[in-house]
């Protein structure tokens, strides 16, 4: 099990071009998608009725966007702790399907100050097996 | 197919959502987030929280918990097969934690097509406030529509 407590790093500590440790996660399963339609509370079948599917033109069920946007949050919040998380947003930018493997990494892009806050930018993204980006997005953490 | 952009600026009924753990236990099981501060009280203390927090984009699971559900797909007359999510942003104000009473108020910003009306893009911002009035989050997102009509003469 992962541990409670996440310590940030200082802000004088982080550099432009650093980079988040990556998560590289299991296969995304059909489980996982069912699991994540109960979860999230986004009960559109596409993602886990693949006659619907199907009847909509796509070969197979495929992962909610918002399922690899909570990646990227497993990944900020493994950098800093979730009280010091400012935004996070993303483009979906392309379709993750059941198999895909998908990695998430993070890079830190500014270092700025803002309503009184030492402010640290990042780029954040999930990348499936064949090196394509599923999301490419951003988020912005508040360091001491 | 065509949207009906004279739907900018429609606002949907407010309505108000309680975090609960469970939901927030099954969110993260879905995810594989194992953070102990996620599922267990005494670690969310500890680590500072002062209850289960919410991950970050569990806020997911608070719009959706809107009793009107469904709500943006009926006001544009779309069906739920022909949708994609475009985009999602989140700017966090205050923690939403399991108990919090969250309120949330939804409305269409824009609506406009791409590729000679292939592609429709909905863009919505939500405000979430808590049981004190205190906004917690903004959310904005693009729902994507794909015409079904694109391509035939």
């Amino acid at each position: 099990m992962a541990t409670a407590t996440v310590t940030a790093p200082k802000f004088a500590d982080v550099k432009v071009g650093d980079e988040l440790k990556p998560l590289v996660l299991p296969p995304i399963s059909r489980h996982q998608l069912a699991l994540y339609c109960g979860g999230s509370g986004d009960h559109n079948p596409i993602h886990v009725d693949i006659d619907f599917a199907r009847k909509f033109g796509f070969k197979d069920v495929f992962a909610h966007g918002m399922l690899s946007m909570a990646f990227l949050g497993r990944l900020v919040t493994s950098f800093v702790p979730q009280a010091q998380l400012r935004q996070l947003g993303t483009r979906f930018t392309s379709i993750t399907w059941v198999g895909d493997v998908i990695t998430v990494s993070g890079t830190v892009t500014g270092k700025r100050e803002a309503n009184g806050e030492k402010l640290v930018d990042l780029e954040v993204k999930c990348t499936n097996q064949n090196g394509q980006d599923t999301l490419q997005g951003n988020a912005t953490v508040a360091l001491n | 197919m065509q949207l009906d952009k004279g739907l900018i600026g429609h606002k949907f009924n407010a309505f108000t959502t309680t975090v609960e753990a469970g939901k927030i236990r099954l969110f993260c099981k879905a995810i594989g987030e194992e953070n102990p501060i996620y599922v267990d009280e005494a670690a969310a203390r500890k680590a500072g929280y002062r209850a289960i927090p919410a991950p970050p984009t569990y806020l997911t699971a608070v719009t959706n918990d809107d009793p009107d559900k469904g709500g943006l797909l009926r006001l544009l007359n779309v069906d739920i097969g022909l949708i994609l999510h475009g985009e999602q942003h989140y700017e966090y104000l205050a923690p939403v934690h399991v108990g919090d009473k969250i309120t949330c108020q939804q409305k269409v910003v824009d609506i406009y097509d791409k590729k000679g009306g292939a592609l429709w893009f909905v863009v919505s911002e939500t405000e979430l406030k808590d049981q004190a009035g205190k906004p917690v989050a903004k959310a904005r997102g693009i729902t994507v529509v794909r015409n079904p009509d694109a391509g035939k003469k």
